[in-house]
């Protein structure tokens, strides 16, 4: 029966979709409006058939209801509740209607908001998200039918793979599909803007919350992700440059490049095909990810299911990188006449470096990626690309944006006067040179660290230095306090602020990795009880080896006492699962992590014939707590950005004053 | 309309997605084995028969080494068929020979007799042969052409068509880099 429901609501909303792309092409072909309402009513039945369908699937998983294939894969009977929910995203039929799902939720949310408004581009804004959405509601009804049934039905199911049973899992899938489908509104509304033949600024600015929006949920997706590979793989590392996650990281640098670029447009009306081409990008990767995760084109460490659906996304990717750049050529002529660079010293020039170095990051990283599949397609032989080309190719463009970010935002726009640049980097770059002289006397010797950490120290001393300057302006004017002034000062600017704490935050992130990346120690050894091994300032002994039974599985665990510097800092107990349906068991690592480094313990195999002997990898990293902190720092930059504006109070000092001051 | 534009980015587009295609023909997993074209690593091994048989020995002629073990699903399966297969072939300067691993000598005599195996059978129980040809899993097979080179290796299970057709080719020194695949037992 909840097959039924769900398959029949499928089939319901793709008829919508349909429908939904076919309206605005009749509106405009007859002019009539009631084909304008019906484009934006399809969105909304849509909306309510694939809520309908989901909620179907995720009452099933709840409800172990066996006589669906999906449920059958994906649950048990002991699988907590919340892991049932889960399932929804934990294999391939379910994962796309959760994107589906997304992408519905956002149509309908811009179907709604600009009800009244758009009135010329908001049908084929519609339009765009009808055939988006029609794709995968064709894909989940014809080809990856989360609604397939089995009979006889089996008496209990096979369960999720135990890596996904983690919090986290809960989190990044769904972060990373809402970046993806966020992704989607900017595009759409380009599309639209190029169909219509309005080629100005009014599609970025409809659209500047949404991408940021977007931006965001990428961003967190892509470190929840790490998050969950570095605490449950159990490898140490948090990123392998491995394809799929090549495939999750890629949308974000043309996304990344288009929020500043717009701004470019947005001031001086330049680079218009170029964010149109940016947003275009940046949609296709979001379908590529999926491509290359599905179609097992490429090797990768992460384990997904073939089939069908690898097929019709390539198809559906070409379709869409055609009808795009198709359609920018084709209006290329509305799109010519912009202003030219007044100077390459300039906030403009700045932001395009930005934009290319972006772009060179994604070209290289993408180039990595498919380059196995080049080669052999070129000299018959596979070549397999890894870490190291990665992080030698993309390391210095990383580095070069991280100091881009000092000056972007402070520098002028137009053309920056010698006094301009004087005012805002002076005193910033003797600070980071003092960090960096301080670095060097602590013992970091290492070229690539130091220039990092006076890179980073440059970006928060601008950043710090330019609020500094802000905020004496707002006090000599407004009589403030500091904590007040500061409020005002980020109400005010929202966005010019919200940035630079996202921008402090990167530089978390960039500490972090740059920390861990270079000074990271590692350390094997089997050990005996009460054995020691020491690793830096800390001594681990294993105390016992301890056997236990959970209600899925069967877990061993090495109990250690850990002493650092000789003072004792508790136990950890890492340990190997074993899963009855599972051939290799499962690690699970422990860490402990101060704000200087992380102790992370791995248990690599025990022996309990020679004397309870247990194998142990030990891996100090560096700094690596500061990637998350990042993160959390970008969670509070973009909540400054996207805030509702407040309305001006009368008696302030305008924006434009505070500029002149900053 | 500007035709030239629109040409250059279909192209570019085209060329993209062809080579994304392309990945469906391809396995990415296939990894080419570095033996191939290089000397057979040599060897001795005590036959069951109580000779002993030495590669290096056996120069001029093309070998056909396999290794097996009596517990292998697909070594079952392809035992008669090889046997069949070196009935046929065993005047054209070819020898066959079969090195069992990660077995007991006394399960080897038995699948020996089992199947009535005429070529040379003998049991390795240092498992060093198979470190030397880089053996990760069971069946696998090596061609050594007359001047004593590795030129084809076949991964799983190998069916008798293609084992005359490469005997053919080693006799010609003809190398395929390409891994051969069939069914496959990995080590237990």
């Amino acid at each position: 029966m909840t097959a039924l429901i769900g398959h029949s609501a499928i089939l319901l909303a793709f008829a919508l979709s349909l429908w939904g792309i076919a309206a605005p092409l009749l509106l405009n072909g007859t002019g009539n409006e009631f084909f304008r309402s019906s484009a934006r009513l399809s969105i909304l039945g849509q909306l309510a058939f694939v809520t309908l369908a989901a909620s179907a699937l995720i009452y099933a998983l709840v409800n172990t209801d066996f006589s669906i294939q999906y449920v059958a894969m994906n649950t048990t009977r002991a699988t907590p509740i919340y892991y049932r929910v889960t399932g929804l995203w934990g294999a391939l039929e379910g994962s796309l209607m959760l994107w589906e799902w997304l992408l519905i939720i956002f149509s309908g949310l811009v179907a709604w908001i600009y009800k009244e408004r758009q009135r010329e581009t908001m049908p084929w804004v519609l339009m765009i998200f009808s055939i988006v959405s029609a794709f995968f509601l064709g894909v989940l009804a014809f080809a990856s039918d989360p609604f397939q049934t089995v009979s006889p039905v089996p008496a209990d199911g096979r369960g999720l793979n135990p890596l996904l049973e983690d919090a986290n899992m809960m989190s990044h899938p769904p972060l990373l599909y809402t970046g993806f489908v966020g992704l989607t509104v900017p595009y759409a509304f380009a599309m639209a803007a190029l169909i219509v033949g309005k080629a100005d600024e009014e599609w970025i600015v409809t659209t500047r919350r949404w991408t940021i929006t977007a931006w965001f949920f990428l961003t967190m997706g892509n470190l929840v992700g790490a998050w969950w590979s570095y605490h449950v793989l159990g490898w140490g590392g948090y990123w392998a440059w491995d394809p799929v996650e090549n495939a999750a990281f890629m949308p974000w640098l043309p996304a990344t490049a288009f929020l500043h670029s717009v701004q470019v447009q947005e001031r001086r009306r330049m680079l218009k095909v170029w964010n149109l081409s940016l947003i275009m990008v940046a949609f296709s990767l979001t379908i590529f990810g999926t491509f290359l995760t599905r179609s097992g084109v490429l090797s990768s460490i992460h384990a997904f299911s073939n089939g069908p659906v690898g097929k019709i996304f390539l198809v559906f990717l070409a379709v869409i990188l055609i009808a795009s750049f198709g359609l920018l050529a084709y209006r290329a002529d509305l799109l010519k006449g912009q202003p030219q660079l007044d100077s390459m010293v300039s906030r403009e020039s700045t932001f395009l470096l930005n934009n290319v170095l972006l772009v060179s990051a994604l070209f290289t990283i993408f180039l990595g990626t498919i380059f196995p599949l080049l080669a052999e397609a070129v000299t018959g032989r596979p070549v397999s690309v890894g870490a190291p080309y990665f992080n030698a190719a993309t390391v210095p463009i990383f580095l070069a944006l991280v100091f881009l970010m000092a000056i972007g935002p402070m520098i002028a726009w137009r053309r920056a006067s010698l006094d301009n640049i004087k005012r805002n980097f002076l005193w910033p770059a003797v600070a980071s040179l003092a960090i960096a002289i301080a670095v060097l006397i602590l013992g970091v010797r290492d070229f690539l660290p130091l220039l990092g950490v006076t890179v980073c120290a440059f970006v928060v001393a601008t950043i710090l230095f330019d609020t500094a300057l802000a905020l004496r302006a707002r006090r000599r004017l407004a009589r403030e306090n500091i904590f007040s002034a500061l409020v005002t000062l980020a109400r005010r600017n929202q966005r010019r602020y919200g940035g630079l704490v996202v921008h402090l935050g990167i530089v978390l992130i960039a500490l972090g990795i740059l920390g861990s990346m270079s000074y990271s120690v590692e350390r094997q050894a089997t050990l005996g009880r009460g054995e020691t091994l020491e690793v830096g300032n800390y001594k681990i002994r294993l105390i016992a080896l301890r056997a236990i039974e959970e209600p899925t599985h069967y877990r061993v665990e090495g109990v250690f006492d850990v002493t650092r510097g000789g003072r004792d800092i508790g136990e950890l107990a890492p340990a190997l699962k074993f899963f009855p349906n599972q051939q290799s068991p499962v690690g699970r690592a422990v860490h402990r992590s101060t704000f200087g480094e992380d102790l992370y313990l791995i248990l690599s195999g025990f022996s309990e014939l020679q004397n309870n002997r247990a194998t142990l990898k030990v891996l100090v990293r560096p700094l690596v707590v500061w990637i998350w902190l990042g993160g959390g720092v970008i969670v509070l930059g973009t909540l400054i950005a996207i805030m509702p504006a407040r309305k001006r109070q009368a008696v302030a000092v305008s924006s434009a004053e505070l500029e002149e001051v900053a | 309309m500007p035709i030239r534009r629109l040409i250059l980015t279909l192209a570019v587009i085209l060329s993209l997605v062809a080579l994304l295609a392309y990945g469906f023909f391809r396995d990415p997993r296939y990894i080419p084995s570095p033996l191939v074209g290089k000397p057979a690593p040599n060897f001795s091994l005590q036959l069951y028969s109580g000779e002993k048989v030495e590669l290096s020995a056996l120069r001029g002629k093309v070998v056909f080494i396999n290794f097996w073990a009596s517990w292998c699903p697909p070594c079952i399966a392809e035992a008669k068929e090889m046997e069949a297969a070196w009935r046929k072939l065993k005047d054209q300067n070819v020898v066959f020979i079969g090195v069992e691993i990660q077995d007991t000598e006394a399960n080897g005599r038995a699948f020996v007799k089992e199947f009535d195996i005429t070529y040379l059978m003998g049991n390795d129980p240092t498992g060093k042969i198979p470190i030397d040809y880089g053996v990760w899993g069971i069946p696998e097979s090596f061609f050594v052409d007359p001047d004593g080179r590795i030129v084809y290796k076949h991964v799983g299970a190998i069916d008798p068509e293609l084992l005359v057709a490469k005997t053919a080719e080693a006799h010609q020194r003809i190398m395929t880099a390409k891994e051969g695949k069939g069914e496959y037992q990995s080590i237990r």
